[in-house]
């Protein structure tokens, strides 16, 4: 039996440390357990193999921190994986060596998302980060020395405390080791998490002086020759497409299938949630069936909300057939008065400035 | 029973001064109501009166004494109802002016004080709470004998609570106040105090019978209005309705007139017979007219037709509530309503949110305006929006303030009407320690939170009451609110001219602050007809993005967007700018923050 999902997201959720602000589902340490677990998922990968196309086309290893599994296991995960066009594998700085460079390179990876965050030693300190800015560096070069062509750096701003010259100097270190693609994100504060309750006053007071760095940000990296192609992230422009194919994916709505605690899928209009509970999981698994999961329906509607609001992160125009009832029309035509969206009648896109105000836009788009 | 042995009167005190509480003890002693009847405060029946320990509706209860007919009628205990509680003293031969014998007299005892002498009743005075700790019998007693001009041994000092007292209370009555000297033979007159609507038998008059009688069938009318009934059944309240078939002169009792419609029946208005009619009505009547206007809106536009409704129902009880269909721009459909004053409008706000449910938006109040527009007639104008930019002359309502405050508060308290544009009167000191000021005020500086500032300002120790004092010449502008470049009627006001720059810009500052920032440049302004004279903006949002959005979390971030249009649904659009409705109050606000 062969099904028709292309993309495929296993999650590794060990961590050595929790950062603060994180919100993924993280376990830490127990490193007698990611053997365990990594047989798990090569059994939740043959229970759901039927769903999975004969060919991929990405898998992406994300976490908690894939490549702080311990080596023999990440090994055998990735050899036992389906081959794919686009491999991707998270990783932190402090756990990249030579080592692991070669074995993610044997076991097929052809690509690595490097999570720097920023490279001032007292915002990482902010954020809880293990690696010094040091460590970023080296564990950049020694990927890109090991061969890998493709490369991705996570910066994180907006951190309490955050100078306008520390962004700068971000950008600066960032573009100094020119990557292929660099994922941005303010910091979110989430409600009711660690960070939120120590920074949560301090970020509000900083907000207003904060307002620009989005801006800032996307200035700096266009004129850098990176493409904005999606809300949060950018690509080295060229004749490469250098975008995260894998994420691509879902912006673009198309089925993909999650593996591990806490893993995400959505197939042919249901999406379901494995459950969060490392026991659960490996307990279900380990009898030969399903992990728990929660199931949500989508249905035609919700899709094409969603359709509506990932397909206008991106920079290339959404086609309107696919969308169009799930839009306001007088809400268009005030949007597009005030210059915030282009619509020629057969796609919808947001300008410029528009695609700043994103979320407020596909907000008031919504029917 | 003859009119010798009948003797009317009313119990004026100030709020908590203990008037219900002297009733009830009242009902008790003529075992009016049994024990087990017996309800704390039994005259204010509803709720809202109950909770906030004020008499809204009078009503009117005889009890026997000694061979004598006492018909108690208790009148309303707020400034906003001077003239029902002076037809109500209209209705009596004497009043007890009771006097808490710790707090002294209050501006609202002067009031009714001064409403009781006007009506040539008989005063009797009475300290109450003499067994409080903190009460000071022989001070208050003076001033008290100072304020009637008689020996404080006369004052009869009681305790409500304890029963202490009361006994000599009711002798007083008897011995102190005359009997009803009205012409039992000639043609029937009878002083309407007050109404009430009953959903089987329609509306319920309160009357009193000044001249010959009035029976069972016999048709009656109204000689101010000019409306005609039979009378289905007369009687007295005991406090059960009583039916009687008979009520003569002197008698104080109700009559059901079979009416539907409660503003047909007028409070001060005179009953006469049709076949028999006096030659004069009855002296007083006034058409009570509102003088304090709002709007009402529903949160949710759906509501509409309950709130027209509810203002439908509660219009059968309440005469001098006005309503009529308004439609705003920034607020959609709702109703333009009148009230008596603040009080008045408080309460009818909190009776259609409690007794139907309704959630409302209500906008700062004003007060009517008389305007002669350029080559035409005098008109009332009660929407600031539809205040002409160009009239030859206009006028507002001016009150008669009378404030009591401890002499140290004097300076503040004066400070206060100068800011409000009020007019010296009068000032005496009503003992060593505290002083009776009267102003002239214009009703409009008064209607927003003069009350609450004179509190504050006086660590709440001054006391205020007010009545109307007419119609003064006023020199006015109209200042209107744009948001975005279009005009919101629901925000303009009408003030002062020497104002209307500060005020201006207070309100758009306020605005600014209340209206959250668009994804575009807002400029509010607020102008004197085209003229601009104060600006603020709310500077666009630079940025409104969901950080990341990957496989995990779709469906949450679909949910914060979905959550984010429901929460504009709730805004009201001006211009394509969302207002959240607390802007629409910002009016409310403004002198608190110039202090």
């Amino acid at each position: 039996m062969t099904g028709a999902v292309r993309h495929l997201y296993v999650h590794l959720p060990f961590c050595a440390s929790r950062c603060g602000y994180c919100d993924f589902v993280t376990v830490l340490g127990r490193e007698g357990e990611h053997g365990p677990y990594v047989a798990a998922l090569l059994a939740e990968l043959e229970l759901q193999r039927g769903l999975l196309a004969p060919r991929l086309e990405t898998v992406f290893l994300g976490g908690g921190t894939p490549t702080l599994t311990e080596p023999a296991a990440l090994s055998r995960l990735l050899e036992s994986l389906p081959p794919a066009a686009e491999v991707t594998v998270e990783a932190n700085p402090e756990t990249v060596t030579p080592a692991l460079a070669e074995a993610l390179l044997a076991g097929g990876v052809t690509r690595v998302s490097l999570g720097a965050q920023t490279f001032q030693p007292e915002l990482l300190a902010v954020l809880e980060r293990r690696a010094t800015p040091d460590d970023v560096t080296r564990a950049f070069h020694t990927l890109r020395e090991a061969g890998f062509d493709n490369l991705s750096l996570d910066l994180i701003y907006g951190i309490p405390g955050q100078s306008r010259a520390d962004l700068e100097a971000d950008l600066d270190s960032a573009l100094a080791l020119d990557p292929e693609h660099l994922s941005c994100y303010e910091l979110e504060a989430k409600p009711g998490t660690r960070f939120t309750h120590a920074h949560g006053a301090e970020l509000e007071r900083q907000a207003e002086a904060m307002e620009d760095y989005f801006e800032r940000v996307v200035d700096r990296l266009t004129g850098a020759g990176y493409r904005w192609y999606e809300t949060a992230n950018f690509c080295r422009a060229g004749e490469r497409d250098l975008r995260s194919r894998h994420n691509l994916a879902y912006w673009l709505g198309r089925d993909y299938l999650g593996l591990g605690v806490g893993a995400v899928s959505t197939v042919a209009g249901v999406r379901w949630r494995t459950t969060p509970r490392l026991a659960a999981y490996l307990g279900a698994l380990g009898r030969g069936e399903p992990p728990p999961r929660e199931l949500e329906p989508l249905d035609v509607e919700v899709r094409r909300r969603e359709r509506l609001m990932l397909g206008l992160r991106l920079d290339e125009p959404l086609a309107l057939d696919s969308v169009e009832e799930a839009i306001d029309r007088s809400a268009l035509e005030r949007l597009e008065r005030l210059g915030l969206t282009v619509n020629d009648g057969a796609t919808l896109a947001l300008t410029r400035r528009g695609r700043f105000l994103g979320g407020a836009v596909t907000a008031e788009l919504l029917a | 029973m003859g009119q010798d042995q009948i003797r009317n009167f009313s119990i004026i005190a100030h709020i908590d001064h203990g008037k219900s509480t002297l009733a009830d003890r009242i009902l008790q002693l003529t075992d009016s109501v049994s024990e087990r009847e017996m309800r704390d405060q039994l005259l204010d029946s509803m709720e809202l009166e109950r909770e906030r320990g004020i008499t809204i509706k009078a009503q009117a209860v005889r009890v026997r004494w000694k061979g004598h007919e006492l018909n108690l009628i208790d009148t309303p205990g707020h400034v906003d109802f001077t003239y029902e509680v002076s037809r109500s003293l209209q209705a009596c031969e004497g009043a007890l002016l009771v006097v808490d014998a710790a707090q002294g007299i209050e501006a609202q005892t002067l009031a009714n004080a001064y409403l009781a002498i006007e009506n040539n009743l008989e005063i009797i005075p009475i300290l109450n709470k003499i067994d409080l700790p903190q009460a000071d019998p022989d001070a208050v007693a003076t001033e008290v004998a100072d304020l009637l001009g008689g020996d404080p041994a006369e004052v009869i000092r009681i305790s409500a609570k304890t029963g202490q007292g009361v006994e000599e209370v009711l002798d007083a009555i008897v011995e102190r106040i005359p009997a009803p000297a009205g012409d039992p033979d000639g043609p029937p007159r009878a002083l309407i105090f007050d109404s009430s609507y009953d959903q089987y038998r329609g509306v319920v008059a309160f009357v009193r019978v000044v001249d010959g009688s009035f029976s069972t069938r016999d048709r009656v009318r109204t000689m101010a209005t000019r409306t005609e009934f039979e009378a289905e059944e007369l009687g007295f309240m005991a406090p059960a309705r009583t039916p009687t078939g008979r009520l003569e002169a002197g008698e104080v009792g109700y009559v059901i007139t079979g009416l539907k419609d409660v503003s047909r029946l007028r409070v001060g208005d005179t009953l006469t017979l049709q076949d028999r009619p006096a030659a004069e009505p009855l002296p007083g009547y006034k058409d009570v007219k509102p003088m304090v206007f709002a709007g009402l809106f529903p949160t949710d536009s759906d509501d509409y037709p309950e709130l027209r409704d509810a203002l439908e129902k509660l219009k059968l009880n309440d005469g001098a509530l006005f309503y009529e269909p308004e439609t705003s721009q920034a607020l959609g459909f709702g109703f333009r309503c009148g009230f008596l004053g603040l009080l008045h409008m408080e309460i009818v706000r909190e009776r259609l949110e409690r007794e139907f449910d309704l959630d409302l938006l209500v906008t700062a109040p004003n007060v009517a305006y008389r305007v002669k527009p350029p080559h035409g007639d005098w008109v009332e104008v009660h929407t600031p929006s539809d205040m002409p930019n160009e009239y030859e002359q206009v006028e507002e309502p001016y009150i008669h303030a009378s404030i009591i405050v401890p002499k140290e508060y004097v300076g503040t308290v004066m400070e206060l009407n100068n800011d409000r544009r009020g007019r010296f009167d009068h000032m005496e000191y009503l003992s060593e320690e505290r002083v009776h000021l009267t102003y002239e005020l214009p009703l409009a500086e008064v209607v927003l939170d003069y009350y609450d500032q004179l509190k504050s300002r006086t660590r709440g120790y001054a006391s205020f009451d007010y009545d109307l004092a007419g119609f003064r010449p006023g020199t006015l502008v109209r200042v209107d609110v744009l948001v975005g470049g279009e005009p919101v009627d629901a925000l303009s006001l009408v003030i002062h001219r020497g104002n209307a720059y500060d005020r201006g810009k207070l309100l758009v500052e306020k605005l600014r602050q209340e209206i959250p920032r668009q994804m575009f440049d807002v400029p509010i302004q607020a102008a004197i007809g085209s003229r601009i004279i104060a600006r603020e903006t709310v500077k666009a949002r630079r940025k409104d993005v969901l950080a990341k959005c990957y496989g995990g979390d779709i469906t949450r971030k679909r949910k914060l967007l979905e959550k984010q249009k429901k929460g504009k649904k709730r805004m009201k659009q001006v211009g394509g700018v969302e207002v959240p409705q607390e802007a629409f109050l910002a009016v409310l606000n403004l002198n608190e923050d110039k202090k």
